[in-house]
């Protein structure tokens, strides 16, 4: 599913985004929601030296679990063993989702449920399963909302963000037609439990992601605030994590400092209601949680991404989504515009580096390199100076690079204007000849440039060059 | 799919250095504050977060509870047998049921018709107004989840300043359980305009205890 959406991001981008700008519901969604977001995070770091002594230490356990990643991974793995999980590998997204429905196959599984997995929209899980003949049911609110509406998330954090609530009242009014029509998001939520605790109670199988994977302990740790992520993974007899290689820390005393910076990046909260530390299956005297235990390891191109001394950076992220809450792109285009599973600066550095300049490199174009990505980012990602990086990677590259696709965005026409920007330039014979032919025929200068000039006037030479101006007041060349 | 194991892992070792970055320090930060600053702080978190809080003596314990389920209409209390079964003497007309069988033998029953729980803590959290609890046998990890009042007993001189202390202190890398478990309020989500809204999923109230036993 998102491959499809992959392969389209670079040709339809500016289409979207056309289209999400003349939106004005969505503007003002995006608006409503992201501005509240905003005051909620500031609010939780009040003391800039705390968060300067944070960001660093978190910078610092996340560069050292990529720096020994493929240690971690093994250990990782023998932990999870020796506590009785059982521990896949995935290449690719593909791949991944073999091994997920390998492990359901012939098990008498009909209906599972998920807990909210950005990894699972990268390999487009549910839709591997459902045409396998699996019931899917998304469990938390903004999923189910998105999976009702069959659209993909726009956010990471909260993936029914571009939705107003009087929207979703019609979508839940138009889904359950039984339910009387609400727009109160109280009541919403009790319809939402109503439905889905029925779900929890049934499901045969339960899915979820991971927010940090202990390699010291074998422990798999998910943070949410509704419960779904905790009743996912223990009311069905079987549980199956799919992560990404990068979200292994080497010690447990590696996890609060982390959780501390991505709630309060996140969400603007101190903690989230749950955090939910699972270290194995269902001991043989315990009396609930699932007897099996899975943990599919995703790589995806991320072991790729490691080889970039640059770039490696991007798999320090903790998907607080901190990036995108602050960046005025995003606010203004909203996460659909983006048709990437990662939307805003992240996405933009992350997404043409997974599917590739020549699919996705455009997505670093849409930025003003304004800097408050970088300045709000828990773990030091330095995102402007990487959006800087897919930019040069998109146009030209050093023979070394590791990055797919780069050069493939390589302008002929724009590396022709440069060339001889250049060779004018560096000759004052042909910069005088050029600036005395440019200044006599001024008028000539054309009014209209394109989408340029549709908001702006159209640059004029002066009447007279700066040489010229300067020689008539005395001026000495050089 | 030991293929791709192997695949992956040579990938990885092949653009690692020997050379060790330096480890990153140990998380603490230093909060020295006195018992009763602990047992304000962790108050005042969890009631920011709709979480209803009493602190109240050891011997109090049953009539508390009983007082509680009155008010809050509670017809079918899930017990924990860590309790002595002196503070359940009092209940009268509550059913009190015990999870002691397998959950497949009584899930339906677990889903839809029990009010509300109570569970033991380990210990509790000041700094973030968290209560750890590590789930067993007597009481297990539906037990504080499902039934839509869920009411947590932490004895006051378990209450540490932070996550970091906890996990030290009780020397959790060595140990861990099946399950371990951060709560913080009642269930709650925010994906409607980022408006909050209480008990989507997890209980929709969560009643803290806090007992003093020292005195």
């Amino acid at each position: 599913m998102d491959h499809k959406l992959g392969e389209e991001v670079n040709s339809r981008f500016g289409k979207r985004i056309g289209e999400a700008l003349a939106d004005p519901q969505i503007r003002r969604n995006f608006r409503n929601a992201l501005d509240g977001v905003m005051a909620k995070r500031a609010e939780q770091f009040p003391d800039p030296d705390e968060l300067w002594q944070l960001r660093n230490l978190d910078k610092a356990i996340r560069a050292n679990s990529l720096h020994k990643l493929p240690q971690l991974l093994e250990q990782l793995e023998q932990q999870l063993t020796d506590n009785g999980i059982q521990v896949h590998w995935a290449v690719d997204g593909e791949e991944a989702n073999k091994i997920v429905s390998d492990i359901l196959d012939g098990r008498g599984v009909k209906k599972i449920i998920k807990g909210k997995s950005m990894v699972t929209e990268e390999t487009g899980l549910n839709h591997h399963l459902e045409q396998l003949g699996y019931e899917v049911i998304e469990s938390d609110l903004g999923e189910y909302i998105i999976q009702l509406a069959e659209e993909p998330p726009s956010h990471i954090v909260a993936p029914a963000i571009h939705k107003s609530r009087l929207e979703i009242a019609d979508l839940f009014a138009e889904k359950f037609p039984d339910i009387p029509y609400t727009d109160d998001v109280d009541e919403m939520t009790h319809s939402a439990r109503l439905i889905l605790r029925k779900e929890f109670a049934s499901a045969d199988a339960g899915i979820s992601g991971v927010n940090f994977a202990v390699a010291e302990t074998g422990t798999l740790c998910l943070v949410e605030n509704e419960g779904n992520g905790r009743l996912s993974t223990t009311a069905p007899p079987i549980h199956i994590a799919v992560t990404g290689i990068e979200k292994v820390v080497e010690k447990l005393s590696d996890v609060p400092p982390l959780l501390s910076i991505l709630t309060r990046s996140a969400t603007g909260q101190p903690i989230t209601t749950y955090f939910n530390m699972i270290s194995s299956p269902r001991k043989e005297h315990e009396l609930d949680g699932p007897e099996e235990v899975h943990l599919v390891l995703l790589d995806n191109g991320r072991s790729a991404i490691r080889e970039d001394d640059e770039l490696d950076a991007t798999l320090r992220c903790i998907r607080c989504g901190a990036c995108i809450n602050h960046c005025p792109v995003y606010v203004r285009v909203g996460g659909h515009a983006y048709g990437t599973v990662y939307p805003g600066p992240i996405g933009s550095v992350l997404e043409p580096q997974r599917l590739g300049i020549h699919e996705a490199g455009k997505l670093a174009t849409a930025c003003s390199l304004c800097g408050r990505c970088g300045e709000v980012c828990p773990v030091k990602i330095p995102l402007p100076q990487l959006i800087n990086r897919i930019r040069a990677e998109s146009n030209e590259a050093a023979s070394d690079s590791t990055v797919r696709g780069h050069n493939s965005l390589r302008n002929q026409k724009e590396v022709l204007t440069w060339k001889l920007w250049s060779a004018l330039y560096c000759s004052p014979l042909l910069y005088g000849l050029f600036t005395r032919t440019a200044t006599v025929l001024r008028v000539l200068a054309p009014s209209k440039l394109g989408a340029w000039t549709r908001y702006r006037k159209a640059p004029k030479p002066a009447a007279r060059s700066l040489h010229a101006m300067a020689a008539r007041k005395g001026v000495d060349h050089e | 799919m030991s293929e791709s194991r192997n695949r992956i892992l040579e990938a990885l070792k092949a653009h690692s250095s020997e050379a060790d970055l330096p480890s990153p320090p140990v998380y603490k930060p230093q909060l020295t504050w006195s018992k009763d600053e602990k047992l304000d702080c962790f108050q005042t978190m969890l009631e920011s977060v709709h979480g209803e809080v009493h602190r109240i003596q050891e011997d109090q314990l049953g009539e508390k509870l009983a007082q509680l389920l009155k008010q809050k209409e509670v017809k079918r209390l899930l017990c924990s047998p860590k309790f002595p079964q002196a503070i359940y003497d009092g209940l009268n007309a509550i059913e009190c049921l015990r999870y002691d069988r397998h959950i497949s033998e009584w899930k339906e029953e677990l889903f839809n018709s029990v009010d509300a729980s109570i569970t033991t803590t380990l210990c509790g959290v000041a700094q973030t107004g968290t209560l750890v609890l590590w789930p067993d046998r007597e009481e297990p990890r539906l037990a504080s989840l499902v039934p839509p009042i869920h009411i947590a007993v932490v004895e006051a001189d378990t209450i540490v300043e932070t996550f970091a202390e906890a996990i030290s202190e009780g020397n959790w890398a060595s140990q861990m359980p099946t399950n371990a478990l951060l709560i913080s309020g009642p269930s709650k989500t925010a994906d409607i305009e980022q408006i909050l809204a209480y008990g989507i999923h997890g209980p929709k109230q969560l009643i803290v205890l806090i007992v003093n036993n020292q005195e």
